[in-house]
C-alpha cells in the first residue's frame, strides 16, 4: 500500500491507521485511495529513498500484501487443522455435534472397523501398481517424444489432453466406456479374440483394480510425461556427446547418464504419484463404488463413508483422517530421505 | 455437439525453442527407420484421444436404453436439461464457483507472491511454509472440520463457502508460481517506478502486473481447471441439490432410475464437463506447459 508521503517518526509506522474494518484487503484499499492522488509522480513529496531507510514501512507493507494469504491460511487451514485434532478425541456426531471428550475411543474404533485392514491393504496395492506402471509409461513416453519435431508435439498434446479433465469426469467417461450396454471395449476385445464372452470390467476385484488403473494411467500419463520432459531438457547435450565419443551406445547412455541425471524429476513424479494414489477417492467412488463386495474401498473412501455416508461419526472419521495424515507424513519423509541420498 | 478434436497440431510448446530439447538422433536417420516410431506414436495418439472422441460421438448416436434410441440427435442432452434442477442450473453453479475461485486465487496470490518475492517481514518464511504445508494435508482431513466450521460461519451449503475452500487448496501452487514470477523480474524495473514516485501498489499495478501476466494466466488456468473439476469438496460441503456443481450432478444422475443407468445421459454430461476444459487447455497449452517448467525446475 502507499507509504506515507511524509516520513513518519519511527514507531508510528507500525500502528496501522484505524478504520475500514478488520478485513485487511478492504482496510488497505480504503487507506490507499485518499493517499494515491497525493503521491505525485515526479517532484512529489520527497520519499525516504526506497527501502533501507524506511525498512519498517516496507515490512508493514509486506505484511499487508501477505495478509489475504495469511487470512486464508489461518481461517481455512490452521483453524480446521486444530479442529480436526479436537474432533478426533471427541464423541462428535454429524447431526448432534460434540458430546464430550472420549479419547482414545475414536482411534480404536477407526482401527477396529472391519473395513480398515482391507482398505489399507487395497490402497497400498493400488498405490504400488499405479506408481510403477505410470512412472514407467511416462518415462517411456518422454523418451519417445523428447525430440522437438512437429509430429512429436502433436503426440505430446494428445497424451496431455486427458490431464485437462477432472478425475471425476474421466471416471464418469470410463464408467460409460466400461459399461456392458454401451461400452465399445467389450465387443472389441471379443472381436480380437481376447475375450470369449461379455467382458465385465468392474465385476471382479481384480478386473475392477486393473480397470481403474487403466483409467488413472490414461488421465495422468501426460502429466508425468511433461514433468519428465522438463527433467530431460535439463540434461545438457554435451554429456551425451562426450559419452558417444567415448563409445557409449544408446542403452549405456540411457542407463549411465539419463537415469541418474533424471533422478530428481523421477523423485518428484514418484512422490506426487504415491501421495495422490494413497489418497485415491474420486475414481473408486464413481467407478466401482467400493465394489464388488467392498474389495476396492480406499482409505479416504472409508473416511468419507464414516463421516457422511454410513456411520455419520465425525469423531471417528477425524481420527481416521489423522491416521492418514500421519501415514502420509511418514511416507513422504521416507521418500525424501531415500531419494535425497540417491540424488547426492 | 461434436467431440473435441484436439489432434489439430496446436502450436507445439517446444517447437518455438528448437534448442530446448537436445536432439539425440545421430546424424539424419533415413525415413524408413522412423516408421516403427510413427506407428507406435500414432497408436498412442489414437489410444489417448479415443475415449474423448467416443464420449462425444456416443452422446449423439443412437443407443438402446437412452433418450436417443433411434437416429442421431440431441436426445441425451434433452435428458440432461430435464434432470432435476436442469443442466443449466448446474452449469451456472460450476461457472459461479470456478469464476470466484479464479478471481480469488489471482487476487490473493498476486498480492502474496509480491509480498514473498519483494518484501521482508517477520513471519515471512513461516507463512510461506504454512502455505506449502496445505499440500501435505489430505483433502479429506481438512474437509471434515471445514464442514463443521463453515456451518458456524454461515457458509455451509453455499457456493461462496465452496469457492473459499477451493481457493485455499489452490494457494500452494498459485503462491509458489507468483513468487517465482515476481522473482524473475529484475528489481530495477520496480525501483525505477518507485524512484519516479510510484507507491509500491502503483508499481505493482502499472509495472509489475503486466510483467507477471504469463504467471497469472497459468495460475488462472490451473485454478479454473481445479475448481471446475473438483469432486470431493462439493460432495462433502454441498448438500442442497440445487447448489451442486456439474460433476456432482452428473455423477448423481447415474442413480436416477433404480438399477438402470442412462449411459447416454452420462456421455452427454461428460461431454459438457470436458469440452470447456479441453478447449481451454488447447488454447492455453503453452501456459500450462510453462507452469510445469518453472514449477518443476525450481521446485
Amino acid at each position: 500500500m502507499t507509504p506515507p508521503s511524509t516520513p513518519l517518526p519511527p514507531g508510528a509506522t507500525t500502528a496501522a491507521p484505524a478504520g475500514a474494518g478488520d478485513d485487511p484487503v478492504t482496510a488497505s484499499l480504503a487507506r490507499r485511495s485518499p493517499l494515491a492522488p497525493r503521491a505525485g509522480r515526479r517532484g512529489g513529496p520527497v520519499r525516504p529513498g526506497r527501502g533501507r531507510g524506511s525498512s519498517s514501512s516496507r515490512r508493514r507493507q509486506g505484511w499487508l500484501y501477505a495478509a489475504p494469504t495469511a487470512l486464508f491460511v489461518l481461517v481455512l487451514f490452521l483453524v480446521p487443522l486444530g479442529l480436526v485434532l479436537r474432533m478426533s478425541v471427541s464423541d462428535w456426531s454429524l447431526f448432534a455435534g460434540s458430546r464430550g471428550i472420549n479419547v482414545p475411543d475414536n482411534f480404536t474404533a477407526a482401527v477396529g472397523d472391519r473395513l480398515f485392514g482391507p482398505a489399507v491393504q487395497f490402497t497400498v496395492t493400488y498405490t504400488v501398481v499405479t506408481t510403477v506402471i505410470l512412472i514407467a509409461l511416462a518415462l517411456g513416453l518422454a523418451l519417445l517424444v523428447q525430440e522437438a519435431t512437429r509430429w512429436n508435439s502433436v503426440v505430446r498434446t494428445a497424451v496431455l489432453v486427458p490431464s485437462a479433465l477432472g478425475l471425476a469426469s474421466a471416471s464418469l467417461l470410463f464408467y460409460a466406456l466400461y459399461s456392458p450396454q454401451s461400452g465399445p471395449l467389450g465387443p472389441l476385445l471379443q472381436r480380437v479374440g481376447l475375450a470369449d464372452g461379455p467382458v465385465s470390467f468392474l465385476g471382479t476385484p481384480t478386473a475392477a483394480l486393473w480397470s481403474t488403473v487403466a483409467l488413472v494411467v490414461w488421465r495422468f500419463a501426460g502429466f508425468y510425461m511433461l514433468l519428465l520432459l522438463v527433467g530431460l531438457q535439463g540434461i545438457s547435450g554435451d554429456v551425451y556427446e562426450a559419452a558417444s565419443i567415448d563409445g557409449a551406445g544408446r542403452f549405456r547412455s540411457f542407463w549411465h547418464i539419463t537415469l541418474p541425471l533424471l533422478t530428481p524429476s523421477l523423485a518428484l513424479c514418484t512422490i506426487l504419484c504415491v501421495t495422490g494414489s494413497l489418497l485415491a477417492f474420486d475414481q473408486f467412488y464413481i467407478l466401482t463404488k467400493g465394489g464388488p463386495d467392498n474389495t476396492t474401498v480406499t482409505v479416504v473412501q472409508l473416511v468419507y463413508s464414516t463421516a457422511f455416508a454410513g456411520a455419520n461419526d465425525l469423531g471417528r472419521a477425524a481420527a481416521l483422517s489423522i491416521l492418514v495424515l500421519g501415514a502420509l507424513v511418514v511416507v513422504n519423509a521416507l521418500q525424501f530421505k531415500a531419494l535425497r541420498r540417491k540424488d547426492v | 455437439m461434436s467431440a473435441p478434436a484436439p489432434a489439430r497440431p496446436a502450436p507445439p510448446p517446444s517447437s518455438r525453442r528448437p534448442d530446448a530439447v537436445p536432439s539425440r538422433g545421430r546424424g539424419g536417420p533415413s525415413p524408413w527407420s522412423r516408421t516403427p516410431t510413427y506407428v507406435l506414436t500414432g497408436g498412442l495418439v489414437i489410444i489417448f484421444l479415443f475415449p474423448l472422441i467416443w464420449a462425444g460421438v456416443a452422446s449423439v448416436s443412437p443407443q438402446a436404453g437412452t433418450a436417443q434410441s433411434e437416429g442421431w440427435g440431441l436426445g441425451n442432452y434433452e435428458t440432461l436439461v430435464g434432470y432435476q434442477a436442469g443442466v443449466g442450473r448446474y452449469l451456472l453453479n460450476s461457472t459461479v464457483v470456478s469464476g470466484l475461485v479464479v478471481v480469488l486465487t489471482l487476487g490473493v496470490s498476486l498480492l502474496g507472491g509480491y509480498a514473498f518475492a519483494r518484501f521482508s517481514f517477520p513471519g515471512k518464511d513461516l507463512l510461506f511454509l504454512l502455505v506449502l504445508a496445505i499440500l501435505m494435508v489430505p483433502y479429506a482431513t481438512l474437509l471434515i472440520p471445514l464442514y463443521v466450521l463453515l456451518a458456524q460461519l454461515g457458509l455451509q451449503n453455499s457456493l461462496v463457502g465452496l469457492a473459499l475452500v477451493l481457493t485455499m487448496f489452490q494457494l500452494p501452487f498459485a503462491t509458489f508460481m507468483m513468487r517465482i514470477s515476481f522473482e524473475a523480474i529484475p528489481a530495477e524495473l520496480e525501483e525505477s517506478a518507485l524512484v519516479d514516485g510510484c507507491s509500491t501498489f502503483g508499481a505493482l499495478r502499472r509495472v509489475l502486473v503486466p510483467a507477471v501476466k504469463p504467471g497469472l494466466v497459468t495460475v488462472g488456468l490451473f485454478a479454473f481447471l481445479a475448481a471446475w473439476n473438483d469432486f470431493i469438496t462439493p460432495l462433502v460441503l454441498i448438500t442442497d441439490s440445487n447448489l451442486m456443481p456439474l460433476p456432482l450432478a452428473v455423477a448423481n444422475m447415474r442413480q436416477q432410475v433404480m438399477g438402470i443407468v442412462d449411459y447416454g445421459a452420462t456421455q452427454a454430461g461428460v461431454t459438457v464437463l470436458a469440452l470447456p476444459c479441453v478447449l481451454l487447455f488447447l488454447a492455453l497449452q503453452r501456459h500450462y506447459v510453462r507452469g510445469f517448467m518453472s514449477g518443476a525446475l525450481k521446485g
